[in-house]
C-alpha cells in the first residue's frame, strides 16, 4: 500500500488528441470530442491540444441555433469531470485569430508551438481530428 | 513492429484510404504485423459491399476485405460513426465488423504504433 507498482501502470499510455478544425463546418471536432469522452473511461493519460482553427472550439458565446446543428462547446467544460485536465492551446494560433485566453470557455495551458511539439514527442499516441 | 491504423476519411474522395491501404501492404511486406484498421468519421464508408466502382478502377471495399482474409488484419468500423452514415451489418463486407471506440482505445494500447490517416 502506498508504493507505486510500476507493473500496474505499464499499460497506461500517453494519448494526445489534436483539434485542428473550427468546431463547425466539418464533423472532425465533434466526433473527436466523442472519441475523447470514450477514451477517458479507459484511464489512460489523455491530453488535448488545440492548434490552428482548432482553438475556435473553445471560444466563449458560441450559438449554433442559426445553422440547426447541436452546439457542443459546453461539453469541453465537462472534460474536467472525466479527468481530462490537460488542455493545451497554441499561443500563435490564438494571436493569429485575435483571441486571448479570456475568450476561452475553459481553463487551459497556453503554450508556444515548440512546447506543444515537445509534448507531442513525449506521447505514445497522437490522434489528430 | 505491431501496428494499428486509424482511417478517418471515406473512399475515393480523399487519398487517405488509399494511403492507409498502401501503408498496410508495405508494412506487412516488410515483416511488420498490422493488427487492425479502425474506421472513424467518414472512414466507415470504406467497407460497404454496395460499393460498385467502374471496372477499371480499384474497389476499395474489396481491397480491405482481401487484406483481412489474406493477412488477418481486423477491419473495424466505429458503431457511432456508422450509425450516423447508414453503415450497418447488412451492408458490411464479410471481412469487416462494427465495434465501439473502446476497441480503438485497446488498439492504441496494445500496438507499438497507431498510425492515423486523414485530412
Amino acid at each position: 500500500m502506498g508504493n507505486i507498482d510500476v507493473g500496474e501502470n505499464i499499460n497506461i499510455k500517453k494519448i494526445m488528441h489534436v483539434m485542428r478544425h473550427a468546431p463547425h463546418g466539418t464533423i472532425y471536432t465533434y466526433e473527436g470530442l466523442e472519441m475523447i469522452l470514450i477514451m477517458a473511461a479507459y484511464e489512460q493519460d489523455l491530453s488535448v491540444a488545440f492548434i490552428g482553427d482548432g482553438v475556435y472550439a473553445l471560444k466563449k458565446d458560441q450559438n449554433t441555433a442559426a445553422i440547426g446543428i447541436k452546439g457542443f462547446a459546453k461539453t469541453f467544460m465537462a472534460l474536467d469531470g472525466y479527468d481530462v485536465e490537460k488542455l493545451y492551446v497554441d499561443q500563435l494560433s490564438l494571436e493569429e485569430r485575435g483571441l486571448t485566453e479570456d475568450d476561452l470557455l475553459v481553463k487551459v495551458e497556453v503554450l508556444g508551438s515548440g512546447e506543444i511539439g515537445k509534448l507531442m514527442n513525449e506521447q505514445d499516441v497522437v490522434i489528430h481530428h | 513492429m505491431k501496428i494499428g491504423i486509424l482511417l478517418k476519411e471515406g473512399p475515393y474522395n480523399h487519398q487517405a484510404s488509399d494511403s492507409a491501404y498502401k501503408f498496410a501492404e508495405a508494412a506487412i511486406k516488410k515483416g511488420h504485423t498490422v493488427d487492425a484498421v479502425f474506421l472513424y468519421n467518414d472512414g466507415v464508408s470504406n467497407v460497404t459491399k454496395l460499393m460498385d466502382p467502374p471496372q477499371d478502377d480499384r474497389n476499395i471495399a474489396a481491397r480491405w476485405d482481401a487484406l483481412h482474409k489474406q493477412h488477418g488484419v481486423e477491419i473495424l468500423a466505429c458503431i457511432a460513426a456508422s450509425k450516423r452514415r447508414g453503415i450497418s451489418d447488412e451492408v458490411l463486407i464479410e471481412g469487416a465488423s462494427i465495434t465501439g471506440l473502446g476497441t480503438l482505445t485497446d488498439i492504441a494500447i496494445r500496438n507499438d504504433r497507431l498510425i492515423t490517416f486523414g485530412d
